[in-house]
């Protein structure tokens, strides 16, 4: 089976791509499975199911962080797409701090943005794009070109070697290419890796801690002026 | 890449019927338009076009470029893309002031005298425009003339690309016909998707869209040419008594007799104009 993530800030537009992908995957007569990793909210798992009569399944990750959510149940996603006989598994993530990738060593990893963030999106995030194989940027049609040139030409200088895919995704322009690449992609591993570090530190306020300053807090943390130390055991 | 001529390789309709146009050159310097009521593909024609389709849109249409298919995993670096396309939704975000802002795209497409390329740029645009664009305008604060004026030379000049497409623009408040005018001294392929018979009839030829086909296509003649012109008076007359309007006067009978009495002499020196044209050319 392979694995294709797809990771991207809220509403940028994955759930269309994906959509997109699973209907050219069903037409080559291959089996997809879908997994949606939300905090709060989603229905894109029904949607697609009614849509596709695939099989799907999502997953709140609550007090989680999203990507954090996606690390300790993937290896138990993978074996319940297994027993469906997928052969294709796309998980989406709504990885919203944007310092974390949930992409997996070996397997596809897709950023999906959207053009009409703003030219300096590319330059505001971090492993979630300069780990990804893939960038897709949606909605192409809204932004002048000097916009889409300078939004392309800084995801190449954040990401070197990325394949970039301009797509209007609602009109299925632009899919083949990134359907091509996941045709291509390599099998599942095991065990397997995250592609990336996630940011050093226990996360206090993760685990409930509300109160402001970093004297309030343990494990790694900074002041205003200073760099990062450290206090704990 | 030397761009020197680009085709459309007719496909399907919306229906699955083959295309009644089954072939059409845009060679540099042509302008040409895609006319049709909503709903018929207009739009979809130009996406075809910006995507370089081989045959994998719902239309099956293919483009050629010299003659030859895009590759399937050809990806154009950025700085030399070869079609800006300019909709109706087309806008710009940032809210960066102007000049700022055309700096760095000259920048990124590797412009050795930026300074010079962005004044004419607003040179350009400003010519499109009623409202003169300065430098120091934040590109968000821009009218929508302004910004359809200024996304015009920006892909004109600074992108230099030699394709470009421009979906419905008649709607945006800048003047046409300067536009096709200043657009007609740079060698580049234009395509309008249009419903303004002015644009049509100032096109090299024109496409016409039913049902998601190209069903006929329409080199423009002498006969239409000349009705161009003539359509031109209608337009001046329009455009005074929009004057009128917009400086809050009202159109009282005497003001509209006028324009309209005007309007047929008018209609009678083209009439005459053209007469001798027509036995000059006999002669």
């Amino acid at each position: 089976m392979k694995l294709i993530i797809f990771a991207g800030p809220p509403t940028c537009g994955k759930t269309t791509v994906i959509r997109q992908v699973i209907r050219r995957i069903i037409k080559k007569n291959l089996k997809p499975a879908y997994l949606k990793i939300d905090v709060l909210f989603a229905d894109e798992d029904e949607q697609l199911k009614r849509e596709f009569g695939i099989p799907t399944k999502k997953i709140y990750s609550g007090e989680l962080c999203p990507d954090h959510c996606n690390v300790v149940v993937l290896d138990e996603v993978v074996e319940w797409a297994e027993q469906q006989g997928a052969e294709y598994l796309f998980v989406e993530t709504a990885g919203l701090c944007l310092r974390c990738s949930p992409y997996i060593e070996n397997s596809l990893g897709i950023v999906v943005l959207e053009a009409t963030s703003g030219m300096n999106l590319p330059r505001k995030i971090g492993p979630m794009l300069t780990l990804a194989d893939i960038s897709v940027i949606t909605k192409i049609d809204l932004v002048s070109q000097a916009e889409r040139e300078v939004f392309r030409y800084r995801i190449l200088e954040a990401a070197k070697g990325i394949t970039v895919v301009e797509s209007n995704a609602l009109y299925g322009i632009g899919i083949d290419p990134i359907v091509r690449d996941i045709l291509k992609s390599n099998d599942i591993e095991q065990p397997m890796f995250l592609k990336g570090n996630p940011p050093v530190g226990t996360c206090t306020i993760c685990v409930g801690k509300k109160e402001i300053g970093a004297k309030n807090h343990f494990g790694v943390l900074r002041t205003m002026e200073n760099d990062l130390f450290y206090v704990g055991e | 890449m030397d761009i020197q001529k680009i085709s459309v390789i007719g496909g399907i309709g919306k229906d699955g019927i083959p295309e009644k146009v089954t072939r059409f050159d845009l060679k540099m310097g042509d302008i040409v338009s895609i006319v049709g009521p909503t709903g018929c593909g207009k739009t979809t024609l130009i996406n075809d076009i910006e995507l370089f389709a081989n045959k994998n849109t719902p239309s099956e249409r293919k483009i050629l470029i010299n003659d030859e298919p895009i590759p399937d995993d050809f990806s154009f670096d950025p700085s030399k893309h070869p079609i800006a396309l300019i909709s109706q939704h087309t806008n710009f975000l940032s809210d960066l002031p102007v000049g700022e802002f055309l700096e760095i795209h000259a920048k990124i497409r590797g412009a050795e005298n930026i300074e010079q390329m962005i004044n004419e740029t607003l040179n350009f645009a400003n010519q499109l425009t009623g409202e003169a664009i300065i430098k120091e305008t934040a590109m968000t604060e821009l009218s929508g003339g302004q910004t359809r004026s200024l996304l015009i030379a920006d892909a004109v000049i600074i992108g230099n690309s030699p394709i470009i497409l421009l979906d419905e623009i008649e709607n945006a408040g800048i003047h046409r016909t300067k536009a096709l005018k200043l657009l007609k001294k740079y060698q580049k392929i234009f395509v309008f998707v249009t419903h303004d018979p002015r644009i049509a009839l100032l096109s090299d030829f024109r496409i016409i869209m039913k049902n998601g086909a190209m069903q006929k296509m329409i080199t423009t003649n002498e006969e239409e040419k000349w009705a161009a012109l003539g359509l031109k008076k209608i337009d001046d007359v329009m455009l005074e008594f929009r004057k009128f309007i917009r400086a809050g006067e009202e159109i009282t009978d005497n003001v509209f007799n006028e324009q309209i009495s005007g309007l047929a002499s008018s209609y009678q020196l083209y009439l005459k104009k053209r007469k001798l044209f027509l036995n000059k050319k006999t002669a």
